[in-house]
């Protein structure tokens, strides 16, 4: 395999959870709530995944896999389905409460690779292996590219859809855009359109984690995520929160990470650096985004 | 006489110090109409200013340049969130972000690609005369680093200047309703943007006080949450400089906890009581029911100068 070919599978390996996480961000921000949260909610699915991968008996051979990936989907839900739960009875900010359930996700899954779910010889803060039944089928034989990249392509496509062209997608965007006025226009119950996209959400970075564990790492570890939900962030603004424009700015991100990787291998530029990218990237997207609205207002 | 009553409300006041200083801060910025989410931001680098400063000229050039560098974090948020008049929950996510991601690179550039372990002088508790010798809160009050008694004396001057004064009563002019505001001559923008400012000098202190009044080095990411945990506070202490102050001391308490639990050699795992904090900021905000006694035009964007 040439370098260039390995450089591509890895860009598409990182791209995968990074496309994922960035799908749930766009749709939450579209329905204008505040999703700092895939992070948990990935780190949650993957969680569940994990679960089921190391108690999955092998027998049951690739059906592992799937109850691991609905698993995971179910648990990033309930994981943000907390937060929409808080913004809706209590009024909660849901930037604080995601936020804080990020952190709160992270330890109980240090608590459980410590303790339950630790591997056998109790050594290593990790699950033990997932049963091969659970293990994501790969895309491209020799490489390390699985079938979730696929997934990934496929949610944004269909995401994309439903966001233009179906009644919820209008619904969505209606409440995100304006609230009051969807209210008012009524037909649009913009407090229930906006939970089910904060769940909605939630789900598609359960998926990721799962689909991370399952095609990826196979087991589950203490900091299996290094932050996809904040890259999340920056991948769904920059595409303009469109799904398929995610597709791109996924890809792209997931070879920024490769890169930075390989940066600090090579000529030891810290791989922290491409977090400071990637919030210039949010910034200069923003700031431009402003500029031309506060010129169309006369207001500059 | 140190009995284990007396440790614990020690190590509340400790955990609550680097909270009520971001936390009062936070209040005075969000008086203004703006929500500074990038807090956490101007926390962390606070935290590697200090190391920074103090390398230089001991534990107040610490803190001096932990302000600054907080001040400077709170400026890039104030350019994009107030000027530019960008959603302030995504500038604040990006500056957050940036200085998380900033403080650790720049931190392995200065003190090499491990981050080689590095201490710092820090503060020694200083016990007030007379005051440290009250039964029960005498040595939790008075017995702690300088830092706690400089917010002993910021929470009353914020209190008076906030609703004494008339830059005061303007800044709260601003939050509550920015049109009538403007309109009585108030540049608001300026005063949001001195706002921001103030909060973030706060967080950069706050930031000083992890590693000069507690931990003597610098880790990646060791603000831990503690920018949004202020800002729960401040929700909490009702947007009140005393009422964050106080609120801070509850979150001090779930800190504090995990050392009383792990001196009592208990079972239960340490991850318990470091989620607890987060937790409690949770149950916190639902038991207030969020946003309510908000200043009214908090976040808002929509007006014109």
């Amino acid at each position: 395999m040439t370098e260039t070919m390995a450089f591509v599978v890895d860009m598409l390996v990182h791209a995968t959870p990074l496309l994922i996480t960035g799908l749930a961000v766009a749709i939450a921000f579209r329905a204008g709530v505040w999703n700092i949260g895939a992070d948990g909610q990935f780190i949650a699915g993957a969680t569940a995944a994990a679960w089921v991968g190391v108690s999955a008996p092998p027998e049951i051979g690739w059906l592992a896999l799937i109850i691991a990936l609905i698993a995971g989907v179910l648990a990033g839900a309930i994981w943000a389905a907390l937060a929409a739960w808080l913004r809706s009875r209590f009024g909660v900010l849901e930037v604080i409460s995601t936020i804080m359930l990020n952190f709160v996700a992270t330890y109980g899954a240090s608590f459980l690779v410590r303790g339950p779910l630790q591997e056998p010889t109790h050594v290593y803060p990790q699950t033990a292996g997932i049963v091969d039944g659970a293990h994501m089928p790969i895309l491209v034989a020799g490489t390390r590219l699985h079938w979730g990249f696929v997934i990934a392509l496929v949610l944004a496509v269909v995401a994309w859809w439903v966001m233009k062209y179906s009644a919820t997608g209008f619904r969505v965007r209606a409440s995100g855009v304006n609230p009051f006025a969807a209210r008012s226009a009524g037909l649009i119950d913009v407090s229930r359109v906006t939970a089910v996209a904060f769940v909605v959400s939630g789900a598609i970075a359960g998926m990721a984690g799962a689909i991370e564990v399952s095609g990826v790492t196979f087991a589950l570890y203490e900091n299996i995520s290094p932050g996809y939900g904040y890259t999340a962030i920056a991948v769904a603004l920059l595409a303009g929160l469109n799904t398929l424009g995610v597709i791109g700015t996924g890809i792209l991100f997931g070879a920024l990470e490769t890169a930075a990787g390989a940066m600090q291998r090579n000529i030891g530029i810290p791989s922290t650096t491409a977090s400071v990218i990637e919030a210039i990237v949010i910034l200069v997207v923003i700031a431009i985004a402003q500029l031309r609205a506060n010129r169309v207002t006369g207001t500059a | 006489m140190i009995d284990g009553t007396s440790a614990f409300l020690e190590g509340v006041v400790r955990t609550a110090t680097p909270l009520a200083l971001a936390a009062l801060g936070e209040t005075v910025t969000e008086r203004s109409g703006i929500i500074n989410i990038g807090l956490e931001g101007s926390i962390i680098a606070g935290a590697l200013g200090a190391v920074v400063g103090a390398g230089y000229g001991g534990v107040w050039a610490g803190f001096a340049f932990a302000a600054v560098c907080g001040c400077a974090v709170a400026a890039i948020f104030a350019l994009f969130a107030v000027t530019l008049r960008a959603d302030q929950i995504i500038s604040g996510t990006a500056v957050t972000l940036l200085a998380l991601g900033g403080t650790g690179t720049l931190y392995r550039i200065l003190y090499g690609s491990a981050g080689a372990a590095l201490n710092t002088p820090t503060l020694d508790p200083t016990p007030i005369p007379l005051l440290s010798q009250l039964p029960v809160v005498g040595r939790a009050l008075f017995v702690q680093p300088s830092i706690t008694y400089v917010l002993y004396v910021l929470v009353p001057v914020v209190t008076w200047w906030t609703y004494r004064t008339h830059a005061g009563l303007g800044l709260r002019a601003i939050g509550e309703n920015p049109a009538a505001a403007i309109a009585a001559g108030i540049r608001a923008r300026k005063v949001q943007f001195l706002a921001v400012l103030f909060g973030g000098l706060l967080g950069g202190v706050s930031g000083g006080t992890l590693v000069l009044a507690q931990a003597g080095t610098f880790v990646e990411g060791m603000s831990a949450g503690r920018g949004f945990i202020a800002i729960a506070i401040v929700v909490l202490g009702r947007w009140n400089p005393l009422g964050a102050a106080l609120a801070a001391v509850v979150f001090g308490a779930a800190s504090a906890l995990q050392f009383f639990f792990q001196a009592s050699g208990s079972n239960l795992p340490y991850q318990l009581f470091l989620a607890f904090p987060y937790v409690l900021t949770l149950l916190a905000l639902a038991a207030t029911r969020g946003r309510t006694n908000s200043p009214a035009a908090l976040g808002r964007q929509d007006f014109e100068q």
